[in-house]
């Protein structure tokens, strides 16, 4: 044993700059994805924010802040940027106290939770473009079946994907519906870890109502789960893309025109690149900013250490 | 008549979980101001009987009365007891004190005055919170925790933890103090100091207690009487010093005691004389109790000793554990194992594979029939007639 020990001292000592180098090895692949994936094109994308660079064009030019001024006086812009907040202001509590409700009913409910759960996670799992075409069925003004339930009451139905007063309400109800099964899962596993005994204490600590024990057992201890929901689902709420393209392309008449569709637009249609990484921009902003609400602001309040 | 008791009565009630029978028909009685035992091995069925008189789960059949009231039906917000959680059941986002004052809040504010911050502004608020801060106050200064009323649960040892989940307890002054197995997440050493101010903050509550454990030392040292349940039933419930010198029942003889109490194969002549393999043991049965055949012999560990004539037996090692020193042997007879527990003074040098012999006062001996009950009636035989 000892032999053994006294002859490994000096291999050991040769093979710490070696663990570095396998060290290094290992971690090359993930840092050469995150350099190229991530932190290459990010650096592009503040790069060409700068230039007037458009997709094609022989040559760019710096033009510094120019297409953030543009941004300031383009009405197409502060339009996208409104309807998105809106979006993110519906989608959010929406689908964060909805998904709560549904979760708190599954768990309290003694049969079918596996069948409810996978129900409600159903369009988190399936393709938002092909469910988009379901949801145009839907909410057609004329063949859709929702307007034909709303005729059978005596309500004329608006057409909800191509009129600008329900538009941006109809993409925000297809997002609450795409969110909560995701955010269910979550609250039902942030559910299942509050232990047993902090309820049986709260009822012989006198709680007098469901609501009182949710107030102080369920909503505290699930603090950790909603802040990381919050989180969630603002930031994939401010990313709304794809039931924009499919279902309104930003009409009608640039009333559902959201952030990241206006960023496609600039970039991929008017190929003005530049411009459209200016939009990229603001969209990263807002992202990073949601993150150091998170880890800055809320995290030191669900965490009761 | 039992309606009149003060104290917490639980009358044969039962409990089943998916078909299986958890509680047997279980009576208990505590007496207010006592401090009752309630000691069985794990799944005995003795946490399933105490959630039931918290009221935090209903039984099947039965009743329970907490100060003459029933309360079977009742919810554990409407029962005036109390209870300690193993594992403390703190509220994690509130602190020390708030964890305290939760039971009073609870009952004495209304849900409006309940409210975080615009509670304050309620009528009547200022006053039941200053009252309940008071009482919270009072409440930690007799558990030693008059200085961590700031902190948050997380920041507080084990025994910290455990000192606040007494403190919120007492704090209502319950008719019924209920206790789930409160110092088994302790460390040793904290465990035995805990003992003592557990049974003094009981002394000074004065109300009635209930405390579950699985710990046989925990049950013999802090409890005016000790309630021994296994397999769903109270086997017996008696004072420490009964249970461990006086069993009804061998479970109950074998479950008190450390080392385990020595347990004999014997059989009951047509005389009723006990024999083990064919040697008598000077006890005799006697009066109404006419039983013959199989039996048992049970003999706590200092009840025998080493002696120049009696049951032959094999030694097969020895701990010295200090005060005392226990000699491992096994029964020449009948195989069984068997410790003595002697003075270390007293004991020759014995290698493994010696023989030794073993005698013991017929009157110390216990007799326990074919089921286990125990056969009190006995009597000891003269010497002469023993051979």
């Amino acid at each position: 044993m000892s032999d053994a020990a006294i002859l490994s001292a000096p291999a050991r000592r040769r093979g710490a700059s070696g663990e570095a180098i396998t060290a290094w090895a290992l971690g090359l692949p993930a840092v050469l994805a995150y350099l190229v994936l991530l932190l290459l094109p990010t650096l592009a994308a503040i790069l060409l924010a700068f230039t007037d660079y458009e997709l094609g064009a022989p040559a760019f030019a710096w033009i510094g802040l120019g297409n953030f001024t543009e941004l300031l006086g383009d009405r197409g812009f502060a339009q996208a940027l409104r309807n998105t907040i809106f979006y993110v202001a519906v989608v959010t509590p929406g689908s964060i106290l909805g998904a709560l409700a549904i979760a708190l009913l599954i768990e309290a409910g003694t049969r079918g939770r596996t069948l409810f759960r996978a129900v409600f996670f159903l369009p988190v799992v399936s393709l938002t473009v092909a469910m988009a075409s379901a949801w145009q069925y839907l909410l057609h003004p004329s063949i859709g079946p929702l307007n034909a339930v709303l005729r059978q009451v005596g309500i004329a139905g608006p057409a909800w994907l191509s009129s600008s007063d329900t538009v941006m309400w109809s993409l925000a109800a297809i997002g609450i519906w795409e969110n909560l099964g995701f955010n269910l899962v979550l609250f039902l596993a942030g559910l299942t870890a509050i232990p047993r005994e902090l309820y049986a204490a709260a009822e012989v600590d006198g709680a007098p109502s469901a609501w009182e024990r949710f107030r102080l057992v369920t909503w505290p201890m699930l603090g950790p789960t909603t802040l990381f929901v919050l989180t969630i689902t603002m930031i994939r709420s401010v990313r709304v893309f794809d039931t924009v393209k499919v279902l309104t392309q930003g009409g009608p008449n640039k009333a559902s025109e959201v952030l990241l569709h206006a960023m496609y637009l600039e970039g991929f249609t008017y190929f003005r690149l530049g411009y459209s990484a200016a939009i990229t921009l603001v969209f990263l902003a807002i992202v990073l900013a949601l993150m150091w609400l998170q880890t800055r602001v809320l995290d030191k309040r669900v965490h009761y250490g | 008549m039992t309606e009149s008791v003060t104290g917490i009565v639980v009358e044969n009630a039962t409990r089943n979980f998916a078909g299986q029978q958890v509680l047997k028909g279980v009576s208990l009685a505590v007496a207010a101001g006592e401090f009752v035992a309630l000691v069985g091995p794990s799944g005995c069925g003795k946490s399933t009987l105490m959630r039931l008189i918290a009221g935090i789960d209903r039984p099947d059949s039965g009743r329970i009365l907490i100060n003459g009231r029933d309360v079977t039906t009742l919810r554990p917000a409407a029962r005036d007891v109390a209870m300690v959680f193993q594992s403390y059941a703190l509220y994690p986002h509130l602190t020390v004190a708030e964890n305290i004052a939760v039971p009073l809040a609870m009952r004495r504010m209304s849900a409006a005055q309940r409210l975080p911050l615009l509670g304050r502004f309620w009528p009547g608020s200022q006053a039941r919170r200053r009252g309940i801060r008071e009482e919270v106050g009072s409440a930690a200064l007799a558990l030693g925790l008059g200085s961590l009323l700031d902190r948050r649960p997380a920041q507080l040892s084990g025994g910290q933890r455990q000192r606040v989940a007494l403190a919120r307890a007492i704090v209502r002054h319950p008719a019924a103090f209920l206790m789930d197995e409160p110092l088994s997440n302790l460390d040793a050493a904290l465990r035995v100091h805990t003992r003592r101010e557990i049974v003094e903050i009981h002394r000074r509550a004065g109300a009635a207690t209930l405390y579950v454990t699985h710990d046989q030392a925990e049950a013999l040292t802090m409890a005016d009487r000790v309630a021994v349940m296994q397999a769903g039933q109270i086997l017996q419930v008696a004072s420490p010093r009964a249970i461990y010198a006086d069993p009804d029942d061998l479970r109950v003889a074998t479950f008190i005691g450390s080392p385990r109490i020595n347990t004999l194969p014997a059989e009951i002549d047509g005389h009723g004389l006990a024999r083990v393999a064919g040697f008598p043991t000077g006890v005799r049965l006697c009066g109404a109790e006419r039983v013959t055949g199989a039996a048992t012999l049970a003999l706590r560990p200092e009840d025998l000793f080493l002696a120049d004539g009696g049951i032959p037996a094999t030694a097969e090692g020895l701990e010295f554990l200090g005060e005392s020193l226990l000699l491992h042997a096994r029964h020449v007879g009948t195989g069984t194992a068997l410790v003595l527990r002697l003075p270390p003074e007293l004991v020759p040098d014995l290698p493994p594979g010696s023989r030794v012999t073993l005698g013991f006062d017929p009157g110390r001996a216990l007799l326990f029939d074919a089921q286990g009950r125990r056969l009190r009636d006995t009597a000891v035989v003269p010497e002469p007639s023993l051979v």
